[in-house]
């Protein structure tokens, strides 16, 4: 019988620990079937973030260190001027990347690091259970606005695709989604851009995927992709932010 | 044998990281350990290494961890109070076994303290680096010699037992020039990192850096483990320089800056017919408990001298578990204790007040 769908070789056979509905699944899956197309995984090193994906080092089959919460883009430094022959990337929540770890996202894109960071951006702390988020919309319930986000107290959402456009170290700013195939499809060629850009030693890029959190949104899976839909992609419109190298044939905005 | 050349304390700290194959270096810049950073910046790019000026000490101590779990020697260096922002990734060190050097050029606190010379980061040094139950190696030069031997050895102690070492210094060692014999290169003892991230080669499963247990069974075997390692290094890293204390009735304990005053201190007071004596822990962790217990033999006092409120003193009656009395003498702030201020406290000992 003719095999057709497989498990990618970057995924170890570890069963994921997330919720029903959780774009974790699908986007570890993107990535590691971007390592295995590229054929790097022999060298690949990820950096897992503290939130609910602290333990992709369990799912990912290439080299894992488990950084401290938003500390990532400094270990995945270290480890690339260590071996810069090495492929590292980082995979971080929106409280990780944007909150407790905004100077080290900054500053790792404005050194223009040869490194690929997936952010995934749920608009709430999922691993706590359901707090405001550095992307938590205006209005937002959660644990910690149970009125809804009011931005005169809390502040607006940070909108890190166009923050991290306007340096000049950012090879490729892209925002992304996966809920729907055409969407997949579209993340994936993204994330794969993104590691080739780091194989061609260009420089940083991220690749900000928004995605549901139907546990803590307290929605059902199909009702978390349609609030994303109507309430998170208008305030993170999907797009390229920044492209240093638009010759190479990526996706359009 | 190598010719001595005059180096700031800094600097020939830096030389000899160089010559220790540390060829990653990341910090941010604070006093007074600048001419450390300094020399870095001008050294790494000429010999293919990397001198990273980080946003914070936050993103140091974490570009020192990535490059340590990659398998190279790495080093930071700070002074005080970026050491107190560098105690998270400590702790994350400790917890995934990486060795790593950290140089603390200590000065005053708390808070932004001062920058003149201090001892007062000892209990953060050996006691409580960051959360969770952990030991660092920590080093005590006296000397700007020890500071080139004692990168050497805080490297390979580090690499030995799999955990950070602390190089433990202060502004006035760091600042002041004296000469010192640089090592030859190539003689440099390393130690095979099968833990290390480096890509898996296709060749092993692969490796995983993390100090995430979730399981607290397993959490507990890990930092049992751990401390068996730890007393190891207890059993048999403890170092310290005794000067005149075989016959010695009134023993000082001081380490680093300190105990260079108090070798003078010592000297008069035996001129004046006084029977003292030091002991200069170079180790202070882990801390020269044997040596303070062999003393306590023949000594009927101890005086531990620090540039503290009186920190390692702590160590010193814990060693003597009540054996002797103990005494301590400071100054803090940046200020420097003079050889006749720490005569004066062998005196009172002596008659007794």
């Amino acid at each position: 019988m003719a095999v057709v769908f497989e498990r990618p070789h970057a995924l170890t056979d570890k069963v994921f620990s997330y919720c029903p509905g959780c774009p974790h699944g699908i986007v570890h899956r993107l990535v590691a079937e971007t390592i295995d197309e590229l054929g790097i995984e022999d060298r690949t090193i990820g950096i897992s973030p503290v939130g609910c994906s602290v333990t992709a080092y369990d799912f990912f089959a290439c080299d894992m260190v488990e950084a401290a919460h938003g500390r990532a883009p400094a270990v995945a430094t270290g480890i690339k001027r260590a071996r810069p022959d090495n492929i590292v990337f980082t995979y971080q929540g929106d409280g990780d990347l944007a909150a407790i770890g905004m100077a080290e996202t900054v500053h790792a894109a404005t050194r223009g690091e040869n490194i690929t960071v997936i952010f995934i951006n749920n608009a709430i702390y999922g691993m706590t259970g359901g707090q405001m988020a550095p992307t938590t919309l205006p209005g937002q319930i959660t644990q910690t606005t149970p009125y809804g986000r009011d931005v005169k107290a809390a502040g607006y959402p940070i909108r890190v695709c166009e923050l991290l456009s306007t340096l000049d170290g950012v090879a490729l700013a892209q925002r992304v989604t996966v809920d729907s195939v055409k969407h997949v499809r579209e993340a994936k060629k993204a994330i794969k851009r993104a590691f080739e850009n780091q194989v061609n030693g260009r420089g940083y890029s991220i690749i900000e995927v928004v995605s549901a959190c139907p546990t803590n949104w307290g929605l059902t899976p199909s009702e978390a992709l349609c609030w994303l839909r109507d309430n998170m992609l208008p305030y993170y419109p999907l797009g390229v932010y920044k492209d240093a190298y638009p010759e190479e044939g990526g996706a359009k905005k | 044998m190598a010719e001595k050349v005059l180096m700031k304390g800094n600097e020939a700290l830096a030389e000899a990281a160089i010559c220790a194959g540390c060829h990653h270096f990341f910090g941010y810049p604070i006093t007074p350990q600048t001419e450390l950073a300094a020399y870095m910046a001008k050294k790494m790019p000429k010999i293919g290494g990397t001198y990273l000026q980080a946003e914070s000490e936050l993103a140091s101590i974490n570009m020192v961890l990535g490059a340590a779990a990659a398998g190279v020697r790495a080093m930071t260096s700070t002074s005080s109070p970026g050491l107190s922002l560098m105690t998270e990734g400590i702790s994350y060190m400790a917890g995934c076994d990486l060795p790593a050097l950290i140089v603390n050029v200590q000065r005053g606190g708390p808070g932004l303290g001062g920058i003149q010379p201090s001892q007062a980061d000892y209990y953060q040094a050996t006691k409580a680096t960051g959360h969770g139950d952990f030991q660092l190696i920590v080093l005590a030069p006296s000397t700007v010699q020890e500071m080139v031997d004692m990168v050497f050895l805080a490297f390979e102690l580090g690499e030995k037992y799999r955990m950070p070492a602390m190089l433990f210094s202060d502004g006035l060692l760091g600042q002041m020039m004296e000469p010192v014999v640089l090592p030859e290169p190539g003689d440099i003892k390393t130690v095979e990192k099968p833990w290390a991230v480096t890509g898996h080669g296709g060749k092993r499963k692969h490796n995983i850096v993390n100090s995430l247990y979730l399981e607290p069974n397993l959490l507990e075997d890990t930092v049992r483990a751990r401390y068996e390692r730890y007393a190891e290094a207890q059993r048999t890293e403890q170092r310290c320089e005794e000067f005149m204390v075989d016959d010695a009735e009134i023993v000082l304990v001081a380490y680093g800056a300190s105990s260079r005053i108090c070798r003078s201190a010592v000297t008069t007071a035996r001129q004046q017919g006084i029977k003292a004596g030091l002991i200069r822990p170079i180790t202070v962790w882990p801390f020269p408990n044997d040596a303070i217990q062999k003393a306590a033999s023949h000594a009927k006092a101890f005086l531990s001298v620090e540039m503290s409120m009186g920190q390692m003193v702590d160590d010193v009656r814990l060693a003597l578990n009540g054996a002797r009395p103990t005494y301590f003498y400071g100054r803090t702030g940046g200020m420097i204790p003079s050889p006749a201020e720490v005569l004066e406290e062998i005196k009172k000992i002596q008659e007794g007040k």
